[in-house]
């Protein structure tokens, strides 16, 4: 499903204040595609999105859309619409003339925008409202006005940044699918930005993770979650064991103190390198039977499985288990090939 | 809900004695004649000075619209500033206010006069002289100085509220510079703007020093013409007072037009 690239940022730099804030980023972003941004607060998330709509002139680098190359176009005159992180709609408009703005602004005949308008607000679910005034709105409401405001102009991408940052978290979960469906229906490319892993893992077609104005992964959400490239997208996208090892040599891996089979291959022979083991891969056995040991130190339950922080020569893994056990008792560890991921080990 | 109405008691009071008395005196005063029996002779001898009375709304207007244009990205300026400099930037606007009306009004009678600096400066290069005082343009000028702060203030407070994300949102949605300035900044300012052209056009339309000071004999506004019936030779209270009333049902209509205007940039628009 590899379609046409519809935007291409090369090597961009982008500085505030002397501070680099966007450092060399380069992207290739799909036609309708469902792509998120994902990473910690400040790590410019904002900044990019604000790079493609127009708002920010990168210091160096290139933007394309459709291959044509558009630095220094102004946002008005960019094919790109934007939903606010703080929805930014016009308080002195309703619901209708806010969703209508653009439409206006292109001056498409009365009846066309009107039957446009309300046919977007359907599609969000705002049939009816058309006449409320802004400030009487949830802000459930108010976010769909505002995704309805972008779509209504048919743009060829939708940049939503953060859009259920202020919901709450049963609001969250049916506006995530909502958004998914819309996206599907009006097949165009979703650009999307959060800061919460589940919500990009489960929404999107392409993840980007990023850290302090790099771009650390790119890669649909199964490769994100089961090859992460390094320890902080491992660490970024779910609580993980990140061990540091040795890889003997090709299907075989030192770490904890024991020797593992693995199926990672090409490293050289005794490459220091890092294991990453996910909590729910680990299986807890009797102690005898395990490849290693660890001592129980805390255990707590999370509702489908218990939560258990174990002591494993001196070094406290994470393992989720479907079965209890007590604190300071002494149980087995195993891992199987499959489980264990290699990544090359970083400086620092 | 009573409790609340009855704080409101000690400003009733005031109302009564200092607004509607004076009021209904003058109401009295505009309606008699000097022996005191009724008539209407009052107000029917102001047609005579109908000219005057258009000299001060056109004059006020003027200034009015000046401030407008000078005050407006003025204001927008300073509501994008950082916060710590806006207050810098808005002490160094009132400045000026601080000094003495009549001083300010009087610094520019001597810049205009013939043999003033304005014309000293420009006879330097060969220029001149303009004959500048004692024009309608200097006392359009002089309430421009003065009254430019009262505009200044309700724009860049009701602008304060307008956030950067809003603006973005109108240019991300195709409207170029001039569709944002007329379908985000000056509705959304509406409030400051109605506000500014009462607080200028009031003062501006009543006034009487400006117009003695920098317009001279032949620029008298409505604000000279009652002044002469209380103080100068003509002493006529009563005609004095039906100008007054006059010229108040002229405020309230301007003010009252400038509210629905107003309401109507406020109520979310037509559909
Ligand atoms: N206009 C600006 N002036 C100066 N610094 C800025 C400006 N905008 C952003 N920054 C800085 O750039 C960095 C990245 O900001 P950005 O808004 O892109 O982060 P983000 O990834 O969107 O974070 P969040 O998840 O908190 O929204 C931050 O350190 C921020 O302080
Ligand atoms: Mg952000």
């Amino acid at each position: 499903m590899e379609n046409n690239v519809i935007v291409s940022l090369k090597d961009i730099v982008v500085d505030f204040d002397g501070a680099r804030i966007l450092d060399g980023l380069s992207l290739d972003i799909h036609d309708k595609e469902f792509v998120t941004f994902l990473g910690p607060s400040g790590c410019g998330k904002t900044t990019t999105l604000r790079v493609i709509a127009g708002f920010i002139e990168p210091k160096s680098g290139n933007i394309f859309f459709d291959g044509k190359d558009i630095a220094g176009l102004p946002p008005y005159k960019r094919q790109v619409n934007t939903v606010f992180q703080k929805y930014a709609l016009f308080p002195h408009l309703n619901v209708f003339e806010n969703v209508a703005f653009g439409l206006r602004l292109k001056k498409l005949p009365e009846n066309e925008i009107r039957s446009k308008v309300l046919e977007m607000l359907e599609v969000v679910g705002l049939k009816g409202y058309e006449r409320r005034n802004i400030a009487t709105m949830s802000g459930g409401q108010q976010q769909r006005v505002a995704i309805a405001r972008g779509l209504v102009n048919q743009p060829k991408i939708l940049l939503l940044d953060e859009p259920l940052g202020a919901l709450d978290l049963k609001l969250r979960k049916e506006m995530q699918l909502e958004l998914k469906r819309l996206q599907r229906e009006m097949n165009i490319t979703f650009v999307y930005v959060t800061h919460d892993q589940e919500e990009a893992l489960t929404m999107s077609d392409t993840v980007v993770v990023m850290n302090e104005g790099n771009i650390q992964q790119i890669g649909s959400p199964e490769d994100i979650y089961n090859e992460p490239k390094n320890a902080f997208v491992a660490d970024f996208i779910g609580a993980s064991n990140i061990l540091d090892g040795i890889m003997i040599r090709d299907f075989l891996v030192e770490f904890a103190g024991k020797e593992f089979s693995c199926v990672d291959k090409g490293f050289k022979p005794n490459t220091p390198v890092q294991v990453v083991v996910r909590p729910e891969d680990v299986k807890v056995v009797p102690m005898v039977q395990g490849q290693i040991a660890g001592l129980v130190k805390e255990v707590i339950f999370k509702g489908v499985h218990f939560e258990m922080r174990v002591d494993v020569e001196g070094r406290e893994w994470l393992i989720h288990s479907t079965q209890a056990s007590q604190p300071g008792e002494l149980i087995g560890m195993c891992i199987g090939p499959d489980e264990i991921h290699i990544m090359e080990r970083q400086e620092g | 809900m009573i409790k609340k109405k009855s704080l409101a008691a000690p400003y009733l009071v005031w109302m009564v004695i200092f607004m509607v008395v004076p009021l209904l005196i003058v109401i009295g005063y505009a309606l008699t004649d000097k022996s005191g029996a009724f008539t209407l002779s009052n107000l029917t001898t102001i047609g005579r000075y109908s000219s005057v009375f258009a000299r001060s709304l056109i004059l006020a207007a003027e200034a009015t619209v000046i401030c407008l244009i000078l005050a407006f990205p003025l204001g927008y300026f300073l509501s994008r500033l950082r916060s710590s400099k806006q207050h810098t930037m808005l002490m160094l606007i009132m400045l000026p206010m601080w000094m003495n009306f009549l001083l300010r009004t009087y610094a520019w009678m001597s810049l205009l006069e013939n043999n003033g600096l304005i014309n000293k400066f420009l006879g330097l290069f060969g220029i001149g002289p303009f004959n500048m005082i004692n024009t309608s343009g200097a006392v359009v000028l002089g309430m421009v100085y003065n009254y430019l702060p009262y505009m200044i203030l309700p724009l860049y407070t009701a602008m304060t509220k307008i956030e950067d994300s809003v603006i973005e949102a109108a240019q991300d949605l195709g409207a170029s510079s001039w569709g944002t300035l007329t379908k985000v900044l000056i509705p959304m300012a509406s409030p400051g703007i109605a506000t500014g052209i009462t607080m200028v056009f009031v003062p501006s339309v009543s006034t009487f020093i400006i117009s003695r000071m920098l317009g001279g004999g032949s620029n008298l506004l409505i604000g000279d013409l009652i002044e002469l019936q209380f103080l100068g030779n003509s002493y006529n209270f009563n005609l004095g007072a039906a100008m007054s009333l006059v010229l108040m049902v002229i405020v309230l209509l301007c003010m009252s037009f400038t509210n629905t205007f107003d309401e109507e940039g406020l109520e979310g628009g037509a559909m």
